[in-house]
């Protein structure tokens, strides 16, 4: 028995959102009577943080403390149109159509303020504290509440705004076949540290070193937690999880926790991770998403460690201890690459 | 069928309850004691959603009888918190991003204060077996076991 070291290395270029039908989401933004802002979509959060994502972006374009912005998603019952939360585009997509319709909101807030300080809207400004200044005359105020209150009883407006946000549709030219799909790209590069049994075909995966360039980190926490938990799944994918083997037939398949496998904390792999920020002109303040590709290198790169510890390439997934063994059998034993560079 | 009282402490609340014969306790604090703060997840002990303590020690609730909880301590997620002061747990888990989606934070939470109760300096390793019975499927887990270590460190009055 010898255990065999390997390193696999993958990138990607990963396409933002998707282009068919222009891939639209929605958003409206309206002030409550008390001057907090509450901003309505149809997107979901599951959990990677669109809600903190769409309040920061929303609390920035307003001009108002992050604390007085509320994000409400997921009815589209009553909700603005989306497309969903999928394909890396929420931050993108929603961050986009957020912004325009926040922006609506703050032109119409500034009206109303300047209606009460009586000046031009043009020359006022927030201070992103909760309250709306003349330009260079701090003293010349009125707060976020005092203008939504106005607004609401006095000069019978509302504070609101709508935002969508379209891609334009791209067609293939017929000469040539070219097309503009996606208009913007999100890159990584990821390593894989291994170790191959060859006498069991386990693989344990050692440790990650990745680097992603996801445009600006508009929440770098949350890039952060993304990037490490989806890696834990890019390798779940890569050596565990599968509904196969159907010993000794379909009715014998995985159907519940007991045995799906899926790696545990007891198999937590060290994850260097470097982020770069490359903010993308078409993104909301640069910021392009991590989502879907923070488990996609993983698993190419896997292979490719499995291959240089044993010389097994394995293009089934999950690269499960038979796959291995059986390759190493066809191989007529194990045949480590060496290690490159 | 007739039902059977029960009578046990819910995060310092005297509770009693009548029970169908044979329901697990997982339903009982949810649907009896109005207690939403347990999960119900697999409902079959595997992926540790639902982990409450029992007299201190971390149970898995969907797998525990109702009827012997009988003049016993439960404690749920609940009742971590005192009043607005969070738990020391709770307070590592949030600032250290320990949590996406969220579901198995309740049962987190419960296993990991099952283990600092008893082993107030736990390792790395005894926080990672502690949680074992509990799947996480945003996490990677890394960053609950640094924000179990976290708040155990900090319980002690060690610096982090």
């Amino acid at each position: 028995m010898t255990i065999h070291k390997g390193r696999g290395f993958a990138c990607i270029n990963y396409p933002i959102g998707m282009n068919l039908g222009g891939d639209p989401s929605q958003a409206l933004v309206h002030s409550t009577p008390d001057g907090k802002f509450m901003v309505a979509l149809s997107s979901i959060d599951l959990g990677q943080g669109m809600k903190s994502v769409t309040r920061q972006i929303a609390s920035e374009t307003l001009g108002v403390p992050v604390e007085d912005v509320y994000v409400d998603t997921a009815d589209s019952d009553t909700g603005p149109h989306c497309m969903g939360s999928f394909a890396s585009r929420g931050t993108h997509r929603v961050g986009n159509a957020v912004i325009r319709a926040a922006a609506e909101a703050r032109k119409q807030m500034m009206e109303a303020a300047a209606e009460e300080l009586e000046v031009n809207a043009s020359d006022l400004d927030t201070d992103g504290a909760g309250n709306i200044h003349v330009k260079g005359a701090p003293s010349r105020s009125i707060s976020v509440a005092e203008t939504a209150i106005a607004a609401q009883f006095k000069q019978g407006r509302t504070l609101s705004g709508r935002g969508i946000f379209l891609i334009p549709p791209s067609d293939a030219d017929p000469e040539t076949g070219e097309m503009t799909p996606v208009t913007c790209f999100a890159h990584a590069a990821l390593v894989i540290d291994l170790e191959v049994d060859d006498e069991t075909g386990e693989v344990e995966v050692k440790e990650i070193n990745s680097a992603y360039e996801v445009g600006r980190a508009l929440n770098p926490k949350l890039v952060e937690q993304q990037l490490i938990g989806g890696a834990w799944m890019g390798v779940s994918h890569a050596l565990y999880e599968t509904t196969e083997p159907n010993y000794p037939e379909r009715d014998h398949r995985p159907e519940d926790f007991n045995t799906y496998l899926m790696p545990g904390p007891g198999q937590v792999v060290p994850h260097n991770l470097a982020v770069l920020e490359r903010p993308a002109e078409d993104a909301p303040f640069g910021g392009k998403g991590p989502g879907e590709m923070c488990a996609n290198p993983v698993l190419p790169a896997i292979a490719n460690a499995v291959y240089n510890a044993v010389g097994v390439r394995c293009d089934r997934l999950p690269i499960t201890p038979e796959k291995v063994l059986r390759g190493i059998r066809a191989n007529g034993g194990a045949r480590p690459q060496g290690m490159p560079g | 069928m007739a039902k059977t009282p029960v009578t046990f402490t819910l995060n310092d609340a005297e509770t009693a309850l009548f029970v169908d014969p044979g329901a697990n306790l997982n339903e009982v604090l949810r649907r009896g004691a109005g207690d939403l703060t347990t999960k119900h997840g697999c409902g079959q002990g595997t992926c540790g959603a639902c982990t409450v303590l029992i007299d201190g020690v971390p149970h898995l609730s969907c797998l525990t009888l109702a009827e012997t909880v009988e003049r016993r301590r439960i404690d749920t997620a609940g009742g971590l918190a005192g009043g607005p002061n969070l738990h020391a747990l709770q307070t590592a888990f949030m600032e250290g991003f320990a949590a996406q989606c969220g579901f198995c934070t309740a049962g987190m939470l419960m296993a990991a204060k099952g283990l600092l109760d008893a082993n107030p300096n736990p390792t790395r390793d005894e926080v990672a077996e502690a949680i074992s019975g509990n799947l996480c499927r945003c996490t990677g887990y890394e960053p609950i076991i640094d924000a179990i270590l976290t708040a155990a460190a900090r319980m002690q009055g060690r610096a982090v």
